[in-house]
C-alpha cells in the first residue's frame, strides 16, 4: 500500500468506487462542512475538497479536510498549480499528511480571470504533470524538489484529472499516458455527458492499455435545470453536453427528477466500460442529492474494508 | 520587438498637469513600429494636450522631439539641451527609454506616456501578439518553435490544461490561441509527436525575472 488510505483499498480490492465532491463555503463556516460530511458518510469512499475552484476564494481544503476527517469521511485534497509556488505546495502537502490526509489530486487550476480576484498575479511555478511527479518523490524517494531528505515523508495516494472533452483530443490521451508515467495513481474525469466522445478518449486509452496502469474514475454531474445544463454547455470551456441532453431538460416536467434520471443512465453506461474503476459525482451545490444517486445505481452500501 | 499602447489621455494630462514647458520624446526604433510613439504619435499627443490645456485656460508649450533609440545614451546626448531646458520630459519610449533619460539627467522629472506590454509580433494591422517572456532559457527547439512560457496562459510545459477547445485559450476564446493547439499541430507536421511525450521537469525560473534583475555580461568584450 502507498497510502493506505480508504479510497486506495478499494480500489485495489477491485471494488467499483465512488467519491464525491464537497465544495468548501466562501467562509469560515465550520457547519457548512461538517453538514455535507454528514450527508455524504456512508455513500462516499472519499470525498474531494475543492481548492478555491474557479479561482473564488474558499475555506482551504486542507482544513477542510480535517473537519470532514473528524466526522469520518476520507478526504481527497485538490491542490492547483496556480496560486502556490514549489515551496507552498510542498510545505501544504507535509502539513495536510500531519494532519491526516492521505489522497491528493493534482489539478492544473482554472485561470484566475474567472473568479473573485482577476487582478491577481498567477504563479503555476509547477504544471499539474510535474506536481504529480513531486508528489511521488516526496513519498517514493523521501526527498523535497530541492533535493533535501523528509525524515516523515508522506503517505499519499496520488491522483490527477483527466478532460477527454478538451482539445487535441489526441493530446488528451498523451497527457493521460504522461500523468500515470509521473506516477498518478488514479485519475477523476472532468464530468461526462458525451458519452460518445468518451467513448472515443476511453477506446484510445484502452489502445494503450492505460486503463491497466492506473484507477480511472468516471466523472458525473446531476444537472438541476435546463439552465445549468445551457450554462455548462456554452460557458464552461472544457465541457461537452450533447444536443439531446439539453433538449431532455429542457422539456423535463421535473427538471431535478430528470437531471438526476440522465445522470444515472450515464453512470449505467460507464460502469459497463472495463476500463472505468468507480465514479466520482461533482453535484455542484447539490451534495444532498449523492445518497439518492449512489443508492439508485446499486452501490450502496459502500465495502466496509 | 518591444510592443507598447499609449496611456489614456487623462493619465498623462494628470502627470502633466501643473507644467507650462513640456518636452515629449518618441522612439523611433519599436515603439514607432508599433504605431505608439513614433513622430506621428509624438505630434498627435502634443495636439491632445494642448487642446485639453486650452479648454482648462491653462497655457502650455510644447517641443516635441524624436530619438533615434532612446535606450542609448548617445542618441539621447543629441537631445541634451532640449532635456535641460525643460520642466518635465514625457517620454513616448518603452520603460528602457524613459528609464535612461531619468538616469541621465537627475534633476529632471520623467514620466512614462506609454504602457509597456510585451516583447511581440505584429498579427495583422493593428494588432500585435505577446511572443516571448524573456525567461532566459529558450526552449523553443523542443516546441516547435512556439512559446508555451510566453504564449499560454499558465505557463504550461507538459501540454493543455483542460481548457483547450477549438484551437483557442480558456482566457479570452475570442483573441487568444491555444498555444498547446499550435505545437501540437507544429510537432505533428515535423513528425515529432513522440518527442511530447517526455516529461518536463519542473522548469528553472532562476534564469528569468525570479533570479532578481538579470545583466548580461560578455567578458570577451569588456574592457
Ligand atoms: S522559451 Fe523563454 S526565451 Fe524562448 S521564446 Fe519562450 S520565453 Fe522567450
Ligand atoms: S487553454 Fe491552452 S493556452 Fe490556455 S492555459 Fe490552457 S493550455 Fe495554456
Amino acid at each position: 500500500m502507498k497510502s493506505g488510505s480508504n479510497l486506495e483499498t478499494v480500489l485495489n480490492s477491485g471494488e467499483f468506487a465512488v467519491t464525491a465532491e464537497l465544495g468548501p463555503p466562501k467562509s469560515a463556516n465550520k457547519e457548512f462542512v461538517i453538514k455535507r460530511a454528514q450527508i455524504l458518510k456512508s455513500y462516499v469512499d472519499a470525498a474531494n475538497l475543492t481548492d478555491n475552484q474557479t479561482a473564488i476564494v474558499r475555506m482551504s481544503s486542507t482544513a477542510a479536510a480535517r473537519i470532514i476527517l473528524d466526522e469520518g469521511v476520507e478526504p481527497v485534497i485538490q491542490i492547483t498549480c496556480r496560486d502556490r509556488n514549489r515551496i507552498a505546495i510542498q510545505s501544504d502537502v507535509l502539513g495536510a499528511a500531519a494532519l491526516g490526509v492521505k489522497n491528493i489530486l493534482c489539478i492544473t487550476g482554472d485561470h484566475q480571470c474567472f473568479g473573485n480576484h482577476p487582478d491577481s498575479k498567477n504563479v503555476f511555478d509547477i504544471d499539474s504533470i510535474q506536481l504529480v511527479s513531486l508528489l511521488k518523490m516526496m513519498r517514493d524517494e523521501q526527498k523535497v524538489l530541492g533535493g533535501d531528505t523528509i525524515k516523515t515523508p508522506p503517505k499519499i495516494f496520488i491522483g490527477a484529472a483527466a478532460n477527454p472533452f478538451a482539445d487535441p483530443l489526441e493530446f488528451r490521451v498523451i497527457r493521460l499516458e504522461k500523468k500515470i508515467n509521473a506516477g498518478a495513481d488514479f485519475i477523476q474525469t472532468q464530468c461526462i455527458f458525451d458519452l460518445n466522445r468518451f467513448s472515443k478518449w476511453m477506446n484510445m486509452v484502452e489502445d494503450k492499455g492505460l486503463d491497466k496502469k492506473t484507477h480511472i474514475l468516471a466523472g458525473v454531474t446531476p444537472i438541476k435545470s435546463y439552465n445549468m445544463a445551457k450554462h455548462m454547455a456554452e460557458n464552461v470551456s472544457g465541457v461537452s453536453v450533447p444536443q439531446e441532453i439539453l433538449k431532455r431538460m429542457e422539456s423535463a416536467k421535473d427538471p431535478k427528477e430528470e437531471g438526476v434520471n440522465i445522470c444515472i443512465e450515464t453512470i449505467e453506461k460507464l460502469k459497463k466500460i472495463k476500463g472505468i474503476h468507480g465514479i466520482h459525482i461533482m453535484a455542484v451545490q447539490w451534495e444532498d442529492i449523492i445518497p439518492e444517486i449512489v443508492k439508485r445505481i446499486g452501490l450502496y452500501p459502500r465495502p466496509q474494508i | 520587438m518591444i510592443v507598447a499602447d499609449r496611456k489614456p489621455l487623462q493619465e498623462i494630462l494628470d502627470m502633466v498637469e501643473d507644467c507650462e514647458k513640456l518636452l515629449i520624446v518618441g522612439c523611433n526604433a519599436c515603439v514607432a513600429i508599433c504605431m505608439a510613439g513614433g513622430e506621428k504619435e509624438v505630434s498627435e499627443l502634443a495636439s491632445l494636450v494642448k487642446i485639453a490645456k486650452k479648454k482648462q485656460g491653462k497655457n502650455i508649450e510644447i517641443t516635441e522631439r524624436v530619438t533615434e533609440r532612446q535606450c542609448e545614451e548617445e542618441f539621447v546626448k543629441e537631445i541634451e539641451k532640449e532635456i535641460k531646458g525643460h520642466d518635465i520630459i514625457l517620454s513616448m519610449a518603452c520603460g528602457v527609454g524613459v528609464q535612461l533619460i531619468a538616469k541621465m539627467y537627475e534633476d529632471r522629472l520623467v514620466y512614462p506616456a506609454l504602457n509597456t506590454k510585451f516583447m511581440g509580433l505584429p498579427e495583422e494591422q493593428g494588432q500585435w501578439a505577446e511572443t516571448c517572456a524573456g525567461c532566459g532559457d529558450c526552449r523553443l527547439a523542443d516546441f516547435g518553435g512556439v512559446c508555451p512560457v510566453a504564449r499560454c496562459s499558465k505557463n504550461l510545459l507538459n501540454g493543455p490544461c483542460g481548457g483547450s477547445v477549438d484551437g483557442k485559450c480558456e482566457v479570452d476564446p475570442d483573441n487568444i490561441e491555444c498555444a498547446w493547439q499550435l505545437i501540437f499541430d507544429k510537432m505533428k507536421l515535423l513528425g515529432q509527436v513522440d518527442k511530447l511525450l517526455k516529461i518536463e521537469p519542473a522548469k528553472s525560473w532562476k534564469t528569468s525575472r525570479d533570479g532578481g534583475p538579470r545583466k548580461v555580461i560578455k567578458e570577451d568584450v569588456r574592457l
